[in-house]
């Protein structure tokens, strides 16, 4: 059976449409850090959390992973929420969020290191 | 910059009876272990090679070392032998003309607070000429230990609190305090409000005339901010020590000599025998600085202490470790 052309046309901008979606969704997420994917890493350099801010779905699992020299924490303001060991170089922690809500944190060895995890 | 024979003050801009120009110019050849001596407000210097005459001259009652920031456990490329700079730095104090009564440990004893770490610092102090050591803790030793309750069971032996402690030698009053606990997002070293009282209690039956030395690991006053190198309520703890005539604090964390002078107080920052940091602001962060091989050992060092009966200040001498 011969597909008519208005199968076709119709077909093809459909698909267009999805992927132009898809690449406008990516292009968002990349903008303001919002990812679907499940895990999202925080890396751990030179004395600071990047990306500094974060902002992601209920559900995804952040891992932070320490790539400077010296040991970091990964502390929650209030000391409670969640709360890292020393990880030394090439250490990893990892929580999962699944409250909406604003996360602060900070290295409880070095104060001046902070960041922030978003959810919603 | 020699004044043989004279006690005159020369730039006496501050009317405080400190030549602080002077001072500042003294302070240039202390990196390269020059002996600074305050008489009566005047500096006298000499060279470390002629050290000996001035040591026997300025041969004090008092006389003790400051090391800081050995952070056992440490195996980066900065220095991936830190055991052997310590033993360096305990080779140097045995060497030393005025052998040292004690040790004070201003911190960062540890790299990871874990006790094979501590452990092994104790043992190479042991080699010590001196054999009591003071420890403060550095925000490297209290890592997971929300109480300083591993730290306190291994090194809080006649301390108060969470670590700070009072002791008195040959008629100096030494405040050992500890600004690494509780510490909060954004903030810098903090002393806290039961140690601040602590503190000015103790103070309150000290005579004016009595040398005061502060120890801690986190400098009391503001070398950089930016990199957490300062102290939120230390302001506080200086106010206790306005009316004292003379003042030595002594700090690390920052693993670089530093000198400031006050008015009556004597602000000083050891080197590290571990790794050397950068100045402030030279780098990104305040992480290990890498330098070549021959040059490491010139930025470790030790710090000798020496009080002269009379005199106002204490002489600090910083020395390398190559």
């Amino acid at each position: 059976m011969k597909l008519s052309w208005k199968c076709v046309c119709a077909v093809s901008l459909l698909s267009i449409f999805i992927a132009a979606l898809g690449i406008a969704v990516k292009a968002a997420g990349r903008e303001e850090g919002t990812l679907a994917a499940p895990t999202v890493q925080v890396k751990i350099d030179n004395f600071a959390f990047t990306p500094a801010q974060l902002t992601v779905a209920p559900g995804t699992t952040v891992e932070w992973m320490n790539r400077d020299d010296i040991p970091h924490t990964v502390v929650s303001d209030d000391k409670s929420t969640f709360k890292s060991k020393a990880l030394d170089t090439d250490d990893k922690f990892s929580f999962t969020f699944t409250k909406p809500g604003t996360y602060s944190y900070f290295c409880s060895v070095h104060p001046k290191m902070t960041g922030k995890i978003i959810v919603q | 910059m020699e004044r043989p024979g004279k006690d005159e003050l020369v730039y006496d801009h501050n009317h405080d009876g400190v030549d602080r120009r002077g001072f500042l110019k003294c302070m240039a050849w202390a990196g390269t272990g020059a002996l600074c001596l305050m008489k009566a407000g005047v500096l006298h210097s000499a060279s470390l090679s002629g050290i000996t005459e001035s040591a026997a001259s300025a041969k004090g009652e008092l006389s003790f070392v400051q090391i800081s920031d050995s952070h056992m456990g440490f195996n980066k490329p900065a220095n991936q032998d830190v055991v052997g700079t310590l033993k360096a730095a305990i080779e140097k104090i045995n060497a030393l003309p005025n052998p040292p009564e004690f040790l004070l440990h201003t911190g960062d004893i540890s790299h990871l607070s874990k006790p094979e770490e501590f452990d092994a610092v104790e043992q190479i102090l042991r080699s010590c000429v001196a054999k009591d050591v003071f420890y403060v803790p550095g925000e490297h030793d209290v890592i997971n230990d929300d109480n300083a309750a591993n730290y306190l069971q291994r090194f809080g032996k006649g301390a108060t609190g969470m670590g700070w402690r009072t002791f008195e030698k040959k008629g100096v009053r030494f405040f050992g305090l500890v600004n690494v606990m509780n510490l909060k997002a954004g903030g810098l070293g903090s002393l806290g409000s039961e140690q601040l009282e602590w503190f000015e209690k103790e103070l309150k039956p000290v005579f004016a005339s009595t040398p005061i030395v502060v120890f801690a690991h986190i400098p009391l006053w503001n070398v950089y901010p930016e990199w957490g190198w300062g102290t939120e309520d230390s302001a506080q703890a200086l106010g206790y020590l306005k009316r004292f005539g003379s003042v030595t604090v002594l700090n690390g964390h920052i693993h670089q000599t530093m000198q400031k002078v006050e008015g009556q107080v004597t602000f000083h920052t050891a080197a590290s025998t571990a790794f050397p940091q950068p100045q402030p602001g030279q780098a990104e962060g305040p992480g290990p600085m890498k330098v070549p091989a021959e040059q490491l050992k010139q930025l470790l060092g030790i710090t000798d202490v020496n009080f002269v009966r009379g005199q106002q200040a204490l002489a600090i001498v910083d020395s390398k470790l190559g």
